[in-house]
Order: structure tokens, then sequence, then C-alpha cells
């Protein structure tokens, strides 16, 4: 069995990690470039979102590599994602692919489901070496996420972006390579000192936050690659979704580390009280808290005719309003014109900076200007 | 006299403007694109230029519209800005106070709040050309009409007929319809004038809360049948400035002022760099990972000055010659 699953930004490194310790061959999909839309635009409905035409250019692309079972999430709720697996599985089989497909279910809150499913998986593997191979795969989870997170907060302000972005890339392939626990620690401590050892600029420094849907926010080739796109612009960018918290409150009900998953439902609730599938009510309730926290602007994203952030979008206005905090909506699919998403980007961080930063223009300070140009 | 050049490299037009050290506009030029933007740039310059003896007058250049990394390559800029903050800081300029600014181009438009000079909220479009001088363009043209006298045609009428305005082909199959039902030509001007109108609202409204003073920018702002219709159907008046085509640069010489007066030098290029050289672009498929990203690159006399296009900034960060934002 040769086991391959979707990309989603850097979750292919644990996955990979857990596969290969429940004792399975695991092929990932080569990372995704133009190719991989290609052949995702060519053989998707053309008003599916971004994910499902990633996933099925990653999955023609594995199974052209010597993968011949695809491991898949599944889902409920008015997202479309639930029968994503589905319609992946028709219409890599009507192109004439053999391969087996695993649909896991997001089982919430029940963890023993899960572990059945990956039990199912994994036959010639002992529990207690199950159980190890969930612990490290969660493990480097975590050590990726500390490296992701120390380049939201470095990049804007280091002087040097571009060594910054490539500490942290090496960083993230030898975490992959990585086989054991206590080598973990020692790339984690040594990447973290790199970056922390890069000089810093004096740039004062805005803060927005980003939210919306999940897979936009993790994978960098749905979204412009936007975190570093505005860290390059001296924007900290602080998301309302990674994938630890993700896994920790929806897989392992919450019991490995502590959840504000309650607390960001709780703000949402004068805006909207119910849950609208995917994560239009997370949108809210971080949009509400990012506010409250004093950050300077928010940034939606999410795939074009997502219906929960178009939902999260109508409310999100309200709450631009009531919590005086500026926000953005941009949704992506194949046909974004990198000009105009690079052009609003710019206009809304100079925006923010007109707005938050002691105005030093002096034709705007008041009294100086003057009406006449001719 | 000391100056501060402007450039407004668009999909459309490619404006220039001078201002003085008061900020007084003292030249501007507006002409085509028509789709060769070095050409355009070099052009343009030539002709703002022609008046002054020595490029040592020009003491900061700033660069705006989607020619405007083009333009900076070429000129040396001291600011290379995007056209919201642009029109922006040009209108806040002329109209102290001014709280919605709508600016349409000939394939986008813009609307954007203010309040106290700063700018709010914005929206933009560029999915739909029904809102945009394309559209305007392509009806005229298909009615005969030369797009000069398209607005003082339309506002002559008093009696709009109504257009969907949803779409652009749509817009034109009602207006068809409209003209075999016999309707006087300047009604239907003034229906698509509405039915742009519409769009722009319907798109780019959404949400926003417009509010006077409002000023109309851009090269549609020529046309009075669709300040008319705006003012018909917001309710409120709205100004159109002098300069009104060519806002984006003159927003943006503003810019270079404030730029040169921190830096106290100007990156200009000068005079013989822009006239005299040979500037050739082209582009080469970059084969280092499957993303085959297509580099442009710009020479001058064969020597390149600067890549753009790649995602990992592999050959972008190459040179650094460029005039970062």
């Amino acid at each position: 069995m040769k086991v391959t699953f979707p990309h989603m930004g850097n979750t292919h490194i644990p996955i990979k990690a857990l596969l290969h310790k429940l004792k399975l061959e695991v092929i990932p999909p080569p990372p995704v470039t133009k190719r991989t839309l290609e052949l995702g635009i060519k053989y998707s409905p053309e008003y599916a979102c971004m994910p499902l035409k990633i996933n099925v250019g990653n999955f023609i692309e594995a199974i052209e590599k010597g993968a011949n079972t695809v491991v898949m999430a599944g889902g409920w709720g008015p997202c479309r994602f639930g029968y994503y697996a589905q319609v992946e599985r028709d219409i890599l089989h009507d192109l004439g692919y053999k391969f087996d497909m695993v649909v896991l279910e997001a089982p919430d809150f029940k963890f023993s489901e899960l572990f059945n499913q990956v039990r199912s998986l994994a036959k010639n593997v002992s529990l207690y070496e199950g159980l190890k191979a969930v612990n490290f795969a969660w493990h480097k989870l975590n050590a990726v996420e500390v490296l992701e997170k120390k380049l939201e907060y470095l990049l804007p302000r280091v002087i040097n972006k571009r060594e910054i972005e490539k500490i942290y890339d090496e960083g993230l392939i030898t975490i992959d390579k990585c086989d054991s626990k206590i080598e973990l620690k020692s790339i984690v401590n040594e990447y973290m000192n790199k970056m922390e050892g890069l000089s810093l600029n004096n740039a004062q420094i805005l803060k927005i936050g980003l939210i919306g849907e999940i897979y936009t926010i993790l994978e960098p080739s749905t979204n412009y690659d936007i975190i570093r796109h505005l860290g390059r612009l001296n924007v900290e960018i602080t998301r309302s979704i990674y994938t630890s918290d993700w896994v920790n409150d929806h897989l392992l009900g919450s019991k490995i580390k502590k959840s504000n998953r309650k607390h960001i439902l709780t703000a949402a609730n004068p805006y909207l009280d119910y849950w609208v599938g995917g994560h239009g009510w997370e949108t809210i309730g971080f949009a509400v808290d990012f506010a409250q926290r004093g950050f300077n602007g928010l940034i939606q994203i999410g795939p074009l005719t997502c219906m929960p952030e178009i939902v999260a979008h109508q409310i999100l206005g309200r709450v631009s309003n009531e919590e005086n905090i500026p926000t953005m909506t941009l949704y992506f699919d194949e046909h974004s014109g990198q000009a105009g998403i690079s052009t609003r980007i710019e206009a809304f961080v100079d925006m923010l900076k007109r707005k938050n930063f002691a105005c030093t223009n002096e034709y705007v300070e008041k009294g100086v200007v003057n009406c006449s140009i001719t | 006299m000391q100056y501060y050049l402007g450039v407004d490299i668009g999909s459309v037009s490619s404006n220039f403007v001078l201002l003085d050290e008061k900020l007084k506009l003292q030249e501007k030029v507006y002409m085509r694109t028509n789709g060769n933007p070095v050409e355009a740039i070099k052009k343009g310059y030539y002709k703002i230029s022609n008046n002054m003896t020595s490029d040592k007058l020009i003491r900061g250049v700033g660069c705006t519209g989607s020619g405007r990394t083009l333009a900076s390559i070429l000129l040396g800029a001291d600011i290379v800005k995007n056209e919201i903050t642009a029109h922006g800081i040009a209108a806040s300029y002329l109209y102290p106070g001014v709280r919605t600014i709508i600016e349409i181009g000939g394939q986008d438009s813009k609307l954007i709040i203010l309040k106290d000079e700063v700018i709010q909220d914005f929206a933009m479009n560029t999915v739909c050309a029904a809102g945009t001088g394309s559209f305007i363009d392509q009806q005229a043209a298909r009615l005969n009409i030369p797009i000069s006298d398209f607005g003082d045609t339309a506002a002559t009428s008093s009696q709009a007929v109504r257009i969907a305005g949803r779409c652009g082909v749509f817009a034109e199959s009602d207006m068809i319809h409209k003209q075999q039902m016999g309707y006087p030509v300047s009604d239907i001007l003034m229906g698509l004038c509405e039915a742009l109108v519409r769009n722009y609202l319907n798109n780019l409204g959404k949400g926003k809360k417009i509010e006077a003073p409002i000023v109309f920018q851009g090269g549609v702002a020529a046309n009075k049948g669709i300040k008319l219709a705006f003012e018909k159907i917001l309710k409120m008046p709205v100004d159109v400035p002098e300069y009104y085509n060519v806002m984006g640069a003159v927003g943006v010489a503003i810019l270079a002022k404030e730029a040169v007066s921190k830096s106290g030098k100007t990156n200009f290029r000068g005079h013989n760099f822009i006239q005299t050289g040979d500037f050739a672009s082209n582009s080469f498929e970059c084969k280092g990972c499957p993303n085959y990203c297509e580099v442009a690159m710009i020479k001058r006399d064969g020597k390149v000055l600067a890549y753009s296009g790649d995602k990992c900034g592999k050959w972008e960060t190459t040179l650094h010659n460029l005039a970062v934002v």
C-alpha cells in the first residue's frame, strides 16, 4: 500500500510522519505548482472551490509518482467539503486512475472513532506503536507551528526579509527529515536562534488578523502567499486558524491543550450565534476577538463561492462598524489577477498606516491644507 | 523652477504632471498607453519635459497605476504607490473634507471613503467591465457616436430609458431593443449612463455609506451624462475636479515631494537616461521549479535593468536598483 494525501500548507510534514510511523509507505504529492492547479482546473467542475481543484491536482501528481491509496478527510454540514472526497474519487476513477480511497470522517468529540479509522488503515501496528505515532506527529506539528509563528512575528521586524524566509524554509525541510523527538527539539532551537539572530529594523509594525476559510489560510499557493506578502510590508499577521488548535478542538476533544474555542464562539454571539458551516462562525468570533485585542485591521480570505465565508462576509460589515476595526475581504480563485490583489493589499496597509501612525504629511495637517492647485 | 513629476501608467491612459514647490500644477499630459507602456513613458516624459532646460529641475518622481513598477525602473522613482492611495491623497489635498471619491477609469473603478483626510474604506472593481469606461466606449462605438460627444448628447435627455446594466453583453441587447422601438438617441445614451452608475453602486457601494462631499475623477468623469446620473441616483451634488483625468499622477507627485523631503535626494535617473537609451523588454520561462514563472525583464542598451514576475523572488532580488514602496 502506497499512501498519499492532499496538501494543505505545512500539514504534509506531520501527516507524513504519522503515516510513516504507522508503517505505511508514504508518497506525498509534489509541492503545489502551476501544473498542479492546471490539472485540477482541467478535471474539476468550474464552480467548485479552489481546494477541490488543488486536491484533484495533488492526487493526480501523487498517483503518477506511484501512490495507490489516497487518504482524504470527510466532513458534514453546510460546507461542500463534506462530499469532496466522494466527488474526487469519481472524477479520478472516470479518468481511469486506479487507486483506493480511505475517507477519514471528522469525528468531533469522539476520539475513539478517529482511532478506529486510523486502526483500519494501519493493520500491522500495535496499539502502543499507534499511540506513539500520533504522539510523534503531534510533536512535529507543534515544531512546524513554532517556526510558522516565529516567522509571522519576525518577518515584519527584520531588515533582511529574504534571509529569514530562507532560514524558515530550510528549517521546515530539516523538521520534515527528522525522525526522533529528541532531535526535533534541538532542530527547533537551532532555527529559532538563527531567526532571532538577524538584526531588526525600527519600523512601526501594523498588526492584522487573518480570518476566514481554513484551507485558504493554511495553503500559501491559494492565497497569493499573503502572510509573507504582508510581512514584507512590515505587517505582523495573526491567523484565526492554526492546525494544532484545529486538531486539538476537533480530533482530540480539546484534551491536549487549553482551547479558546468557547471564548471565540461567545465573542461571536452578538453578531452570529449559529453554526453556518465551515469556519464562518469562527471568522466572526475571531473578528470580534482581534478587534477587542487592539488589532489594527482584519483581512478575511476564502475561496471564491465559499458559502460559509459569504455568510460571514455579510456580517463582518456590522462587526467592523460596531467594534471599530477596518476590514477587507479577498476571495481567491485561479483567475485572481496578481496586480489587482497586490494593489488592494498595499492600499489596505497604506490606509492602516496613515490611520494609526502619527501622520507626518504636511499637507494633511489641519490648517496647512490649501485648496488650490492651479 | 523646481518640479515634482507624477506619473500614472494605467491600462488605457498614461498621465504625467509637474507640480511646483507649492504643489501647483504647472504641466500635464494625458495620453493613451496604446498597449506599449515603455513607449508611453518615453513619449510622455518627452512631452512634459519639453519646456525645461535641464533635468536638474526635477526634484522628485512618483509612480502609480498598474504600470508603476515599470515606470519606476525607467525613470528612477522616489516613491511607488498604488492608485487608491494616490487618488485619495490628490482629492483630499484639493478638497479638504472630502468624504467620497468615485474614480472610474478605462478598465477598473474604485470607490474610496475618507474621513478627516484619511482613507477609511475602499472597494475596487476589476471583475466586471460593465461599470467602467470600456463599457461606454463599446456602446458609443456601436451607436456611431464619438466618445467625446457621448456625455453632452446624453445630458440633453429629459427622459432616460431603462437599460439593464448588470452585464455589458445584456446591456447591449437591451439597448438594441430600445433602438428598434424608436427611442431618441439622447435618451438611450442617458439610459446607458444610469445603467453604468447602478452597476457601479451595486458592485462597489455595497455596504458602504456614501456621503457628501463627493468627488468624481478618472477619465470617465469627462462624461457629463455619468455625472448627472450619479447626482440623480445618489441625490447629492458631485464635484468633478478641473484635472479629473490626472488626479492619480497629482497624488503621487505630492507623495514624491514628501518622500524627497525625508530622504533629502532624488532617485531620478535624469534626462539622458530615459531619452537616449534603447529600451527593450522581453520575457522567458524560468525552469527553476515546476511553477514555470514567466519572468519579464527590461533592458537598456542590452543591459538588464530589472526582472519581475517570479514568484520566489529569485530573479527580482538579483538586482537592487528598484525603488521599493
